[in-house]
């Protein structure tokens, strides 16, 4: 690991919730190397050792199949996010892969206007280096409410 | 909570026009949850694999009323309300957990692991002063139990006595459907919960609507996981309340222009996926069934799409209002292959799911659209006016059945 780490994932997150927030989807799967494991899940089933995602993907390409499917499959209404992202807290470094906490709230967005807050939570990485880049090798998104109101379309 | 009186009619007899104020009136709702929730139906509760052990506990709904569903000393399962029998207050606090016994916080009265009251903190007062009354009895008071019937590892619920057993509530051909997707012990995999703007009965229907699924859900059209091109069809159990909807692949469908030359939206030409190992499934049940969706009335939902499994459990709030309960599973016995493969295929479920996310807000599209239509009405008339079981998926003879139990159950 290079000097600073902890600025470089704070630049990264900030980048990762600039894409999401400015419907730059397509951007998204590139700050996950491939393979790479990406999946949202809730506190409970976190606590609990239960695997399954609300959205799962082990490759770069589920990452860009989810993202293709927001454009060309699913249906729903207009929406956007805002993502405020927390200070990221460094809990270690395991064979050059540093691992790391970081608190999210999402406010959610749609088109008549109302905004809702739609999730909190954070974000469990595993990020390493990837020619000369800092990548999500693991993103586990931990809600801390296994409620979502109406749907999840847009990743968090 | 009262019965109420109805004050509002079907405009006929028939099946095909459905009032928009079955999913707005108040009065009609409460009704709804004697007649149907708390009537003589099988409420879905949990998993048998939710409650292992003795003590095991889990707390849910059935309808409005919160229950504790717990395996007892004895290995049964029992439920009973989670209203403890003196204020009234939650017995149980939590989702679910492992007790020895269930203590009201509010002033300590006890229950037993099958819901009978047995402990009253200062029953005989104190200093020889105040306390309960000689002659009440402990017995003669506690939370309503609840019957409750496992099939398959599934866990079901009546407060009423009059609820047939299951087998018989079900009817062969649904029976057989269960038994078909839940063969062996089920290993739970996670579990959500979808809040959606509209009626209950809104999902219901959406779950039984077999004709909707390759037409709203466009990843299903496009991969040829469900289309009306297809095999299958539709079962509905002679009182209409349950159904079975199928789809097998059948090799004609990859070279038929239906829903191109119809224009159809959900029909995506050279969409293709980036990592194909989404929809990479196996034939586990050995019949080329692809896709399987059940329901139980009034609101249980299994589902087999490919080999994502999940049971839903759909609990009315309000007029307006109503929570899904996803539990996604696989099987005790999965290979790490199978497990693999099932977390990957999961993403087509849920409140993200690529074939399940517009299910969540269409309730939400009806309640909107009809806010100003209490005296209009829907139309479901395709397939014709019956309820019979087809060998097509183009009907909605499933939801017309839905809407015969559900006058039965309604007296209307």
């Amino acid at each position: 690991m290079t000097a600073d780490p902890s600025a470089r994932l704070t630049r990264l997150n900030a980048e990762y919730a600039r894409a999401l927030d400015d419907d730059r989807l397509e951007d998204w799967p590139a700050f996950f190397t491939d393979p790479c494991l990406y999946s949202i899940t809730s506190v409970d089933n976190h606590r609990q050792g239960l695997p399954a995602g609300l959205m799962y993907a082990d490759s770069r390409g589920m990452l860009q199949d989810r993202v293709a499917a927001l454009r060309e499959a699913n249906i729903y209404e207009r929406q956007s996010y805002r993502h405020l992202v927390g200070l990221p807290a460094i809990l270690g470094d395991k064979d050059g892969t540093l691992l790391a906490e970081t608190p999210f709230l999402v406010v959610r967005i749609m088109r008549d206007g109302r905004m809702d807050l739609f999730a909190t939570g954070r974000y469990l990485d595993h990020v390493m280096e990837d020619s000369g880049d800092f990548k999500l090798r693991e993103r586990i998104v931990v809600c801390d409410s296994n409620r979502i109101d109406t749907l999840l379309a847009i990743p968090l | 909570m009262s019965d109420g009186q109805l004050t509002r009619a079907w405009p006929d007899d028939g099946l095909t026009r459905v009032p928009y104020w079955l999913y707005q009136d108040e009065t009609n709702y409460r009704a709804e949850l004697r007649r149907i929730f708390e009537g003589p139906t099988w409420s879905f509760v949990c998993l048998e694999a939710d409650l292992p052990q003795p003590g095991d506990f889990r707390t849910t709904f059935v309808g409005e009323m919160p229950v504790i569903v717990v395996r007892a000393a004895d290995g049964a399962i029992r439920a009973f309300e989670n209203r403890c029998a003196h204020r009234g207050a939650l017995i149980s606090l939590d989702d679910g957990g492992t007790a020895k016994h269930f203590q009201c916080v509010y002033h300590a009265w006890t229950y037993d692991l099958e819901g009978n009251l047995t402990g009253i903190a200062f029953e005989k007062g104190s200093n020889g002063r105040g306390g309960m009354p000689s002659s009440f009895s402990k017995g003669a008071h506690g939370p309503r139990k609840l019957r409750t019937t496992t099939l398959r590892g599934l866990v079901f619920a009546s407060l009423c006595a009059e609820a047939p057993a299951m087998e018989d509530y079900l009817g062969p051909e649904i029976l057989g459907r269960i038994n078909r997707v839940l063969r062996k012990p089920i290993q739970v995999l996670g579990r959500f919960v979808q809040v959606l703007p509209n009626n209950w009965k809104l999902y219901v229907e959406n779950v039984k609507d077999t004709y909707h699924a390759s037409l709203l859900h466009a990843f299903f059209g496009t991969f040829r996981i469900t289309r009306l091109t297809q095999g299958g069809g539709v079962l509905v159990s002679p009182d209409g309340g349950h159904h079975t909807s199928y789809t097998i692949d059948r090799a004609d469908d990859r070279t038929s222009a239906a829903y191109r030359e119809q224009g159809i939206r959900s029909e995506r030409v050279g969409y293709r996926l980036a990592d194909p190992r989404l929809l990479e499934s196996v034939d586990e049940f050995g019949d080329g069934i692809q896709l399987q969706i059940l329901t139980v009335f009034p609101g249980f939902v299994l589902q087999q799409i490919q080999n994502c499994l999940a049971v839903r459990q759909v609990l009315p709030k309000g007029p307006e209002s109503m929570e899904l309960h996803w539990t996604y599973f696989g099987f005790a016995d999965d290979a790490p292959e199978m497990h693999a493969r099932r977390l990957r295929q999961l993403n087509l479920v849920g409140p993200a799911g690529y074939v399940s996310m517009e299910d969540g807000c269409v309730g939400g599209f009806v309640r909107r659209g009809a806010a100003a239509a209490a005296d209009e009405v829907s139309v479901v008339n395709m397939g014709g006016e019956g309820t019979e079981s087809a060998e097509t998926r183009a009907t909605e003879a499933s939801v017309r059945g839905f809407w015969k139990a559900y006058r039965r159950y309604m007296d209307q």
